[in-house]
């Protein structure tokens, strides 16, 4: 059913799949993701629909390794068949013409960066992004993601390619530049997203950010994915993933997703004893 | 008849005792062997009037089967059942017997009643250890239909229509079949293996089961009624009610839906053979006193680690929802009841869910729903010191089959408003039944719905 088309190594520890879901492919919008299971026994993970072409039918997902689900996915090559893909799940980004957008994207934030965008430059609207890597061989998606921006820069904290910082200090130039900001969109780890959201506020620019907590079963029956928004509890899954930034209580999410930490490492932990590097037993 | 000795107690089902069984997940009951499912079926007094029948929301023929059971004709017995009742292993383990045909029994005013659920159970199971007859299906007609849901309520429609030789889709948001019969009621009251073997026979009908597809988001509604003839949807009350108190996203607060899920659907309590993770610490407590809370604490006591599980519930055991059986069997597994108890805060250390302060209740008038109210003591507060806590405070309908759509007359609680003679909705050829319309309530009451709305959306296509 959810063959995989293509698969590649993007940077290290980060793959990029092309999926066979034509249904999935025809209904996904800008911000929503899938719910994967990869085995029999596997657990259910989220990934963000990067890209989608309906006419082949296939969606692309961009996979960073960081435990035992991501590290066997990324055994899988072409041809393999994912058993359970589900979605599109979430609510498509709320688009309108803005003027000037600022997409923000660390790391694998890219994936819902990159179909984001698509939708806002379809609405009529200037793109600035900024992409942020902790060092050179770690960029992917530059190329892609500079065909649907007026302006890319990329930063890496080391320095070794483009800017050196963080992607906030991209950001503040922009400011000190006197670019006028519409809105800010951005997505990646939540540190990250936390300190866009503070540094915005500052400035009173509208941002959101597309959250990533702990999921089940992607459709709002369980409440693993809550977070705390205004003061209010909603579930990322159905009411989100994207929020307003000031109003996301980011401290919460950083502490909710690490309530399975110990389990996580154990089950890494036994996978890899377990089998080869690649993942067959 | 009237004569012979009536029999005033029931012969008991064997269970495995309870220090046993609380070390693993596999069934609490063993189930009547023959002998014993003769001997208490022999206790019906086969009585003309039949109130059980009446008791029983899908009028299964009760004193039919058990005669067939007193005759040692088991398999007959289970055929028997399923002119009405497709599932009888499942309906004979889970029903709530003693509010159904059990409570009208007649031996129940001089005795206990006859173990009907049991009995059914039993019959269920011996018939599919034997390989199931073949069922039949009338002349295709060229008519298709869609159901959304593959839970009880689901799966009996589709039996229905299929057997009348309509052409049947299911589709299904998860990635197995069964609704709460496998992701909500644990292994230990209902074997997953169980529900698995009672679907054989929608595929024996050549009933399309449609996985991993979110009616609202990876097909529309409206898609649905323009590419079949009818719809039905029975997609359950799976929304968790959370208590918003202070605490309530602290590391360890769980609503009762994830708990299950993980445990249940996923397999987590085989971690980390299965890859789904769940945390427990070695205290845990479960708010609420339904069947939901019962099986999350009973659930709980299996899980490696644990070793203190409480129901904290706000009125008194009385007025406990739950099956009579279930406070029962949780109570012989150890589980400590703490009644007459509301949470007011969840404290938490460092993100993490250190205990729950709670307040002592006391009961005052009974209210409108005849349940006298609980108010709180003041100054009674204390703390019980748990690491993980649970949420089983009740459910309503999922509001994402309804996304987009309009026209679909909805209730003020979320629920699907139909038409209780025909389970039609608002919209034409649009038909709904079970938890989506009631909120939380049984899987036979699903069960009811879905014959009744399958005989109107029968005669539906008829004439359309
Ligand atoms: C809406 C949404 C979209 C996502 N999109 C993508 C995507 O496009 N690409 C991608 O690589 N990842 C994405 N994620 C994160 C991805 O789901 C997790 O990395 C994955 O579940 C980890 O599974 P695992 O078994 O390999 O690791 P685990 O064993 O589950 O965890 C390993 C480590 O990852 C952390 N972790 C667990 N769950 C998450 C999570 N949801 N988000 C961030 N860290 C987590 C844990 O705290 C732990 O430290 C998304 C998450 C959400 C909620
Ligand atoms: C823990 C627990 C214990 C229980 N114990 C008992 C008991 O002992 N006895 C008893 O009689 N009752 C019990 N119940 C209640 C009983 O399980 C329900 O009343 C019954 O399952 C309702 O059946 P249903 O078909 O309406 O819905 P469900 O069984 O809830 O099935 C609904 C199905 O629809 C799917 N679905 C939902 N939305 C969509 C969508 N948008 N697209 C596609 N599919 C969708 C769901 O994934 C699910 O599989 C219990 C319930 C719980 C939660
Ligand atoms: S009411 Fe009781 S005794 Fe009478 S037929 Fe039904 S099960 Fe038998
Ligand atoms: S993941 Fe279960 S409700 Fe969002």
């Amino acid at each position: 059913m959810y063959r995989i088309v293509k698969k590649r190594e993007l940077a290290e520890n980060v793959d990029e799949f092309v999926i066979e879901a034509p249904e999935i492919a025809q209904k996904a919008k800008p911000g929503q993701f899938v719910i994967i299971r990869i085995s029999k026994k596997g657990e259910r993970i989220p990934l963000t629909i990067a890209e989608k072409d309906p006419e082949f039918g296939t969606i692309t997902l961009m996979v960073q390794r960081v435990g035992k689900t991501t590290f066997h996915l990324s055994c899988f090559e072409e041809e393999h068949i994912i058993p359970d893909v589900v979605g599109p799940l979430g609510k498509p980004t709320h688009i309108e013409k803005w003027g000037h957008v600022v997409c923000i994207g660390g790391g694998l934030g890219l994936a819902p960066i990159h179909h984001i965008a698509q939708g806002v430059k379809e609405a009529g609207n200037e793109i600035t992004t900024i992409m942020g890597f902790r060092r050179k061989d770690l960029v992917f998606w530059e190329d892609k993601m500079k065909l649907l921006s007026d302006k890319v820069i990329v930063t890496t904290n080391d320095g070794s390619y483009g800017m050196k910082g963080l992607v906030t200090d991209a950001l503040q130039k922009l400011i000190d530049d006197g670019v006028k900001i519409d809105m800010v969109i951005t997505a990646g780890p939540v540190p990250m997203m936390k300190a866009v959201a503070e540094l915005t506020k500052k400035y009173e620019i509208p941002t959101v950010a597309s959250l990533n907590p702990i999921m089940v079963d992607g459709t709002g029956m369980c409440g693993a994915c809550r977070v705390t928004v205004d003061g209010e509890v909603k579930f990322a899954c159905v009411d989100g993933p994207e929020f307003d930034a000031h109003k996301v209580d980011f401290d919460e999410l950083i502490n909710r997703l690490n309530m399975f930490k110990t389990l996580e490492a154990e089950a890494l932990k036994m996978f890899q004893k377990k089998h080869c590097g690649c993942g067959k037993e | 008849m009237g004569k012979k000795e009536i029999k005033k107690e029931r012969i008991p089902v064997p269970e495995r005792p309870a220090e046993e069984r609380i070390k693993d997940f596999k069934e609490v009951k063993l189930g009547y062997t023959p002998e014993l499912a003769i001997e208490e079926a022999k206790r019906c007094i086969q009585c003309p009037t039949a109130p059980c029948v009446e008791g029983c929301p899908v009028r299964v023929p009760i004193p039919q089967f058990i005669k067939l059971i007193a005759e040692g004709k088991f398999v007959e017995a289970a055929r028997k059942i399923k002119e009405e009742n497709i599932l009888p292993s499942i309906c004979g383990r889970v029903c709530p017997q003693e509010d159904q045909c059990e409570k009208v029994c007649v031996i129940g005013k001089i005795g206990q009643p006859v173990n009907i659920g049991g009995l059914e159970a039993f019959a269920g199971d011996y018939e599919a250890r034997m390989g199931s007859e073949k069922i039949e299906k009338a002349e295709p007609t060229g008519k298709k239909v869609a159901i959304v849901g593959s839970g009880p309520g689901g799966i009996t429609c589709a039996v229905d229509l299929a057997k009348l030789g309509h052409s049947v889709t299911i589709f299904e948001a998860l990635h197995e079949p069964g609704g709460v019969l496998i992701y909500g009621i644990p292994e230990f009251r209902l074997p997953n293996e169980i529900v698995h073997r009672e679907l054989e026979a929608l595929k024996e009908l050549g009933v399309e089961i449609k996985l991993n597809c979110v009616i609202g988001k990876t097909k529309t509604l409206e898609e649905l009624r323009r590419e079949f003839d009818a719809v039905f949807i029975a997609s359950g009350a799976g929304l968790p009610y959370m208590l918003n108190i202070e605490g309530l996203n602290l590391n360890g607060v769980y609503s009762a839906n994830e708990f299950l899920t993980r445990v249940n659907l996923m397999g987590a309590y085989r971690f980390p053979e299965y890859d789904t993770p769940v945390f427990a610490g070695k205290r845990l407590a479960v708010i609420g006193g339904g069947n939901t809370a019962m099986d999350v604490a009973r659930t709980a006591k299996r899980l490696k680690g644990v070793e203190e599980v409480y129901i904290i519930y706000r009125r008194s055991e009385k007025e406990m929802p739950a099956r009579v059986e279930e406070i029962h069997h949780a109570k012989e597994e150890g589980v400590i009841f703490k009644t007459l108890t509301n949470p007011v805060k969840f404290i938490g250390e460092n993100g993490w869910l250190k205990g729950i302060e709670c307040v002592r209740m006391e009961l005052s008038e009974p209210d409108e729903s005849g349940r006298r109210r609980p108010v709180p003591i003041e100054g009674s507060n204390f703390v019980i010191d748990v690491e993980t806590v649970v949420l089983a405070i009740g459910q309503g309908p999922n509001p994402i089959v309804m996304e987009g759509v309009e026209g679909l007359e909805i209730g003020k609680w979320g629920q699907i408003i139909v038409d209780p003679e025909t389970c039609q909705t608002s919209l034409e050829g649009v038909f709904a039944g079970g938890d989506v319309i009631h909120g939380g309530s049984t899987v036979i009451q699903a069960m009811g719905d879905a014959r009744k709305a399958a005989a109107a959306i029968h005669e539906y296509l008829l004439e359309k």
